[in-house]
């Protein structure tokens, strides 16, 4: 099955077609530019941000945007800048480590589910309709308020209640992959399941994976935020966009820039992952685009 | 044959696509006449532009991208391209109706079979629910199908069957011509021979005219009286039946008939025609077979027009040019 | 079909008993003793004892999930901690806020989510179909709690149109309506739009056409019931989303309804509730899902005739 060394044709790269596709998308590209910008932010912000952004100065409370503070300071006198930065750490975090929870736990269960079908398939399929049932912010919060507050638990939670979403495309993509003639071929050619998976089903039902993921990244920033903001995901004095929303609001009448610019600082991120989601869903199977 | 025996009349057609990766000429300087009564077949590869040219006269071209700059298609004494797109809708489906390709994506599949039928009635007929329905039934009758059925679902109906419900509805409104765009490709090999005796058989009852476009020249043998060949957006040659069986004289008709497999013949080989259509967004000057022609000379780079080598039958070749 | 319904709401029990189990473990696991809130610190000995025997804090895991399961089979709930009232009543005072909520957010979010679709797609690229679908993105990417405090910002604080938080007149429904339903109709629209765009490229449209059909019925006979199905997927997703949107919403206009008392609930420890609301917001959003199912079948003969 493997390759030579030296083949006698040239792959035709199926990267290099889906790159092309993704890079003639307009919209993509922003989507692109926009993550580009959350990830140096996250990465650079000790180094951008112009304070620290637990430092409070309690002269300067509630200031408006300035030369000095280019988003104000907040009700301790915090730089709110220098906060956002920092906060697009815990945001990017929070989307990647909660995503990639849920997608390998989800598509390790929806594979079994759907290969071997029969019992396993029904007690794994019943177990995800029960998490489903429960609109997922609920399910948080009550993960969250058993394990208690914190990074690593709201991770965990939104890791959890996004596992069905991938449990259920990874099966139906097994299920309608498994009894093609490809991968009946290659049974026929005495393959084991694990490589029919691995080689066979897997490759072919990456695209709607990956356009799921990348989706749900924006969702997990979102959720994140909406448990801070009611006071039982990421607490203060963390750096927190929904946390800092939500002490916010005390102010809202007469300091709007508190809740203004990390409000706009989610809707970015958000923003940035849904049209990398869309970009990402024309350049990988044309046949969806309108 | 005078000029008003004439049913429909195309003069001069184009039809371009305009996209962003260039202009398909997808129909250039095309001429076509159809008599009362008569059955033509319109012959051609896939992408020779044939579709193209029935859509352009029911008027359902894409626009954009599908773009007329020039020609006239005259229906009945009517020039149908300057008619308004509201007496454009009457025309269609009461005096010209087209049956599509594919009868398993062609209904409506939330709607019953009696529905769709008795939609094409009232909308041309001034009569009650309950007389469209009715009719709708007697249509499906008269297609070989029981009326009981009218209540049913497209998906409980198989694809010949699917096939009779769209000839029942292109042919509710008796329209003086039918277009069939390949009625019988998708359908098993069987069920085209019944399907093909049905239209044969309706078409007569209701003198209704019919182009028939299909790719298939055993079709063409059971029931068209006339024949034009398109080669990529032109008709490279048009005449009787005969004519075209028998004296076929554009290299690409030829090349045709060596694609079929003749049973006589003991050899029994089939002589493909060598290449590919050209790329309609950069087509050939003068003639636009000279690439894949046996026959190709210097003089093809000119081309040539339409010419008659004998009454009824015109060839457009060079080496027509000199006989005649 | 009814055959159908009823097979489908037996399946729901084991739904249901399996979202008992895990939202008890969940609080069952969750550190922190409800009593030290109720009685205080300097509550004796014998009354703490007195108190966790009368709210059944006594006994194993499982002695409590089968008293609690035994329970609601009686329709008991158990007590609310905090105003000692029973769970099920205070459900039945808050739910008929949350669900008049719902119900305008989802009716405003369906016909504006199905109108901008429609008109996206039949004037596809058009200046109408550009702004809709920048709005729908925005809307789509909005965070809502953010979007609610703007909208109060606005029209309560600074144009005093609409009082800011409450729940006793028509008025005070619009802002939080508004606030749960932008994201959906975002997302009604963004799926109208693509839905519409494949039906109306597909065969049976052009053999309305070819009928002499005109664009305004074709649309509305032909596709759109056609383009239904998936939005009808959609908008019952949406109101999963609707329930949990109504959450953070009714604690932020301070509506006096399930999410608000779920919210407060989880702050005071006062499990009861909890646990009372979540099965309460996931057997209606299980309903809802039926009733999506049972729609899909009205709509699209093909899925009807599985049914059978």
């Amino acid at each position: 099955m493997k390759q030579e060394q030296h083949t006698p044709y040239k792959k035709r790269s199926q990267m290099q077609e889906i790159a092309r596709r993704f890079v003639r998308n307009k919209q993509a590209v922003v989507g692109l530019i926009m993550l580009m910008i959350l990830i140096l932010a996250a990465i650079l912000a000790p180094v951008i941000a112009p304070y620290d952004p637990l430092k409070q100065d309690l002269l300067h409370r509630l200031k408006a945007p300035s030369a000095e503070h280019i988003m104000g300071t907040d009700e301790l006198g915090r730089d709110i800048f220098s906060r956002i930065l920092y906060g697009a750490r815990i945001s990017m975090t929070v989307g990647l480590i909660a995503v990639s929870i849920s997608c390998v736990t989800g598509c390790v269960l929806g594979a079994i589910a759907g290969y071997y079908g029969g019992m396993l398939d029904n007690v794994i399929m019943r177990a995800s309709d029960i998490l489903m049932a429960i609109p997922s912010i609920l399910l948080n919060i009550s993960i969250v308020a058993a394990l208690g507050s914190g990074l690593q638990n709201v991770m965990i939670a939104i890791g959890i209640s996004s596992i069905p979403g991938y449990c259920r495309i990874m099966r139906a993509s097994i299920l309608s992959l498994r009894d093609q003639e490809f991968v009946e071929a290659s049974r026929a050619a005495g393959a084991g399941s694990f490589y029919i998976i691995y080689h066979h089903i897997l490759p072919n039902c990456l695209a709607p994976l990956i356009v799921q993921a990348t989706l749900r990244i924006g969702s997990a920033i979102l959720s994140c935020a909406s448990m801070s903001f009611i006071g039982l995901g990421i607490v203060p004095p963390t750096p927190e966009w929904g946390a800092m929303l939500s002490s916010g609001r005390e102010f809202l009448r007469d300091a709007p820039h508190l809740t203004t610019f990390p409000g706009l600082a989610i809707m970015f991120a958000v923003f940035a992952m849904n049209l990398m989601g869309d970009g990402l869903r024309d350049a990988l199977d044309p046949k969806l685009k309108n | 044959m005078s000029e008003n025996q004439n049913l429909l009349e195309i003069k001069d057609l184009s039809v371009q696509y305009v996209t962003v990766d260039g202009t398909v000429h997808a129909v250039e300087n095309l001429n076509l006449t159809l008599k009362a009564g008569e059955t033509l077949g319109l012959v051609g590869e896939t992408g020779a532009g044939k579709t193209t040219t029935v859509k352009a006269v029911m008027g359902i071209l894409p626009t954009p991208p599908a773009k007329v700059p020039n020609g006239e298609i005259i229906f009945d004494g009517r020039a149908l391209n300057r008619l308004s797109a509201k007496e454009m809708r009457k025309i269609r489906g009461k005096q010209i109706s087209m049956i599509f390709q594919d009868p398993m994506t062609s209904l409506n599949p939330v709607m019953t079979v009696g529905e769709q039928i008795e939609e094409a009635i009232r909308l041309h007929n001034r009569i009650s629910r309950r007389e469209a329905a009715k009719r709708a039934c007697d249509m499906l009758e008269t297609v070989g199908i029981k009326a009981e059925r009218a209540g049913d679902y497209p998906h409980q109906f198989s694809g010949g069957m699917k096939q009779r419900v769209v000839i029942a509805m292109a042919l509710a409104c008796s329209p003086k011509l039918l277009i069939a765009d390949e009625p019988t490709t998708a359908l098993d090999v069987t069920i085209q021979a019944q399907v093909l005796e049905l239209m044969k058989r309706l078409k007569n009852d209701m003198n209704t005219s019919m182009i028939m476009i299909t790719h298939d020249l055993g079709i063409v043998a059971e029931i068209c009286d006339r024949v034009a060949i398109m080669y990529a957006g032109e008709i490279v040659e048009s005449g009787t039946r005969e004519h075209i069986f028998h004296r076929a004289a554009h290299p690409y008709t030829q090349g045709l008939f060596g694609c079929i497999p003749n049973m006589l013949d003991e050899e029994c080989r089939l002589i493909p025609i060598q290449g590919m259509m050209p790329d309609p967004t950069d087509l050939p000057e003068g003639c636009r077979f000279r690439p894949r022609c046996p026959h190709a000379c210097d003089r093809c780079a000119q081309g040539a027009p339409l010419i008659e080598i004998e009454p009824g039958h015109q060839v457009k070749c060079v080496l027509c040019e000199k006989e005649a | 079909m009814t055959k159908y319904i009823l097979k489908r709401l037996l399946m729901l029990i084991p739904v249901m008993l399996g979202v008992i189990v895990i939202v008890f473990s969940l609080l069952y696991i969750t550190p922190g003793d409800p009593i030290d809130s109720l009685l205080g610190d300097d509550a004796t000995p014998e009354a703490v004892e007195q108190m966790r025997e009368q709210l059944g804090l006594n006994g194993g895991y499982f002695q409590r999930l089968f008293s609690y399961i035994k329970n609601l089979l009686h329709g008991d709930l158990g007590i609310c901690y905090a105003t000692k009232q029973p769970v099920m009543d205070r459900l039945m005072q808050t739910f008929p806020n949350s669900l008049k909520l719902a119900g305008l957010a989802v009716f405003l979010s369906v016909i504006i989510g199905l109108t901008m679709g429609i008109i996206s797609a039949v004037k596809q690229y058009s200046i109408f179909d550009n702004i809709a679908m920048a709005l729908a993105m925005v809307g789509n990417a909005m965070p809502n709690f953010w979007q609610g405090l703007l909208l109060m910002l606005l029209f309560a604080l600074h144009l005093h149109w609409l009082p800011a938080t409450g729940f006793t007149t028509w008025k005070h429904m619009i802002l939080p309506a508004a606030t749960i339903g932008t994201s959906s109709a975002a997302a009604i629209a963004r799926m109208t739009r693509s839905s519409m765009l494949e039906v109306i490229r597909s065969d049976y449209i052009v053999t309305a056409r070819a009928k002499g059909q005109s664009e305004l019925l074709i649309t509305v006979r032909h596709a759109l019931k056609n383009a239904l199905i998936p939005v009808v997927t959609t908008i019952g997703m949406q109101f999963g989303h609707l329930l949990g949107g109504a959450v953070l919403t009714e604690s932020i206009f301070a509506v006096p309804g399930v999410g608000k008392l779920m919210v407060d609930a989880i702050k005071a420890r006062n499990y009861p509730v909890v646990q009372g609301g979540v099965l309460m917001i996931a057997l209606g959003y299980s309903l809802v899902n039926l009733l999506v199912d049972i729609l899909y079948a009205y709509i699209d003969p093909r899925i009807r005739s599985q049914y059978k």
